[in-house]
């Protein structure tokens, strides 16, 4: 299919600013989805609040777009019910990990099987620059005119710690890799996360003085190389890119699915003849 | 693989924004900025088809259409790889 047979066209030109890395990251995203074949109507996309959380409105998939910092909630909700379902769930820094922080590391921790990508631009962009979790020390936000002092999440080390069995980060100047990446993610069995350096020209780059968009993803190519590379190993300050973790581990609904299984059998067995059962094989399927 | 021959850049007037990525990141400066800060392809037979305007489009105005492959069928981000200029 054509790209644009995955957007809903009537809501286009989108809302974000010129130049706003969010919109890469859609665009690399329905690469992904369409280089896999993935038929529309077996995605969900669930999203919170922010510039980035506008996302949902722009894809031609089932969508949800829910509450501040609780979109991976939701997204749970879903794919307990339907597991037979895709679950992508785009976020903005502040989204997944200074409101939605506990929502994420719990989501990580049970390995269910959703794609997050966290659309990192060091800021929130949509309420007018404050810093967050992920803006890190020494920067400047419109709630730190005098620069940031608290450190920041390493998105990668976090997300392995609670547990995600697929990490990867990349940026918005490196969209090939973007796209392989979420490929990867988007088939990983169990909770993959994806962070993507976004850029917000409009508030980070401009209280930053990092330029506009172009300077910005001049800013990525510069700071950031792949595991493994001879830049990499010369210069550890740069920021790694590529795949951290792509293990097998048991994923939340399988296991779900087998305790209720195992629930079942065991009650009939004591109480067969209430045919109890049935009964919890269709609240099962309603679930 | 063979190699991709352009067809023409379908630039989206009404979508794209001006923000000068495309342009700035075309590795054979194929690309400008007319004087309504709207993207035209202004040296279309330097283009080697490499399709990172098109991906890095944050608008998803601008789509590189070429004789093989029309915007339905085969070309990829694979394709890009393939004849792309991307570092690392
Ligand atoms: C419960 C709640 N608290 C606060 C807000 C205000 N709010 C809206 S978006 C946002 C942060 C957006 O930043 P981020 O998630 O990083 O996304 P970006 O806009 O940068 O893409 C905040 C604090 C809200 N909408 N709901
Ligand atoms: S404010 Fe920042 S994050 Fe929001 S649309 Fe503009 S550039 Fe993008
Ligand atoms: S990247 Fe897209 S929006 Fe930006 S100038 Fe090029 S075509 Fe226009
Ligand atoms: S396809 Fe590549 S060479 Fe051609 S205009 Fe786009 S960026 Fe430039």
């Amino acid at each position: 299919m054509a790209i644009k047979d995955y957007i809903r066209q009537r809501y286009f030109p989108q809302m974000w600013c010129p130049g706003c890395g969010h919109g890469t990251i859609l665009n690399a995203l329905l690469r992904a989805v369409d280089e896999l074949g993935l038929d529309k109507n077996s995605i969900v996309m669930t999203s919170g609040i922010g510039c980035s959380a506008r996302i949902s409105g722009y894809v031609d998939f089932h969508s949800l777009h829910t509450l501040h910092g609780r979109a991976l909630a939701f997204a749970t909700g879903v794919k307990l019910s339907k597991p037979e379902l895709k679950l992508l769930v785009p976020m903005g820094d502040g989204d997944a990990l200074a409101i939605g922080g506990n929502h994420f590391i719990h989501a990580a921790r049970r390995n269910i099987d959703i794609t997050a990508i966290i659309m990192n631009n060091r800021i929130y962009g949509m309420t007018g620059g404050q810093y967050s979790p992920l803006s890190g020390p020494g920067k400047k936000a419109s709630t730190a005119p005098y620069t940031t002092i608290d450190n920041q999440f390493d998105v990668v080390n976090l997300s392995i710690a609670a547990g995600a069995s697929f990490v990867a980060r990349s940026t918005t100047y490196h969209v090939l890799e973007c796209v392989d990446i979420l490929k990867r993610a988007i088939q990983h069995k169990g909770f993959s996360v994806v962070e993507i350096l976004s850029q917000c020209p409009t508030h980070y780059g401009r209280k930053n003085k990092e330029g506009d968009a172009v300077q910005m993803l001049e800013f990525q190519k510069k700071t950031t190389a792949k595991l493994g590379s001879k830049a990499l190993e010369n210069d550890p300050t740069l920021i790694p890119r590529g795949v951290f973790v792509d293990i097998d581990a048991p994923e939340y609904c399988e296991e779900y699915d087998k305790i209720m299984k195992r629930a079942m059998k065991e009650t009939l067995q004591k109480e067969p003849l209430k045919n109890f059962g049935n009964q919890a094989n269709q609240t099962c399927d309603m679930a | 693989m063979a190699r991709l021959k352009l067809k023409e850049h379908l630039i989206n007037r009404d979508w794209c924004k001006g923000c000068n990525i495309c342009v700035h990141f075309c590795p054979k400066h194929v690309l400008e900025l007319d004087s309504e800060e709207k993207v035209v392809a202004v040296r279309p037979e330097d283009c080697i088809c490499c399709r990172l305007c098109e991906l890095r489009c944050p608008d998803l105005a601008i789509e590189v259409i070429t004789e093989q492959s029309d915007h339905d069928a085969t070309s990829t981000s694979e394709d890009a790889v393939n004849t792309s200029e991307q570092d690392d």
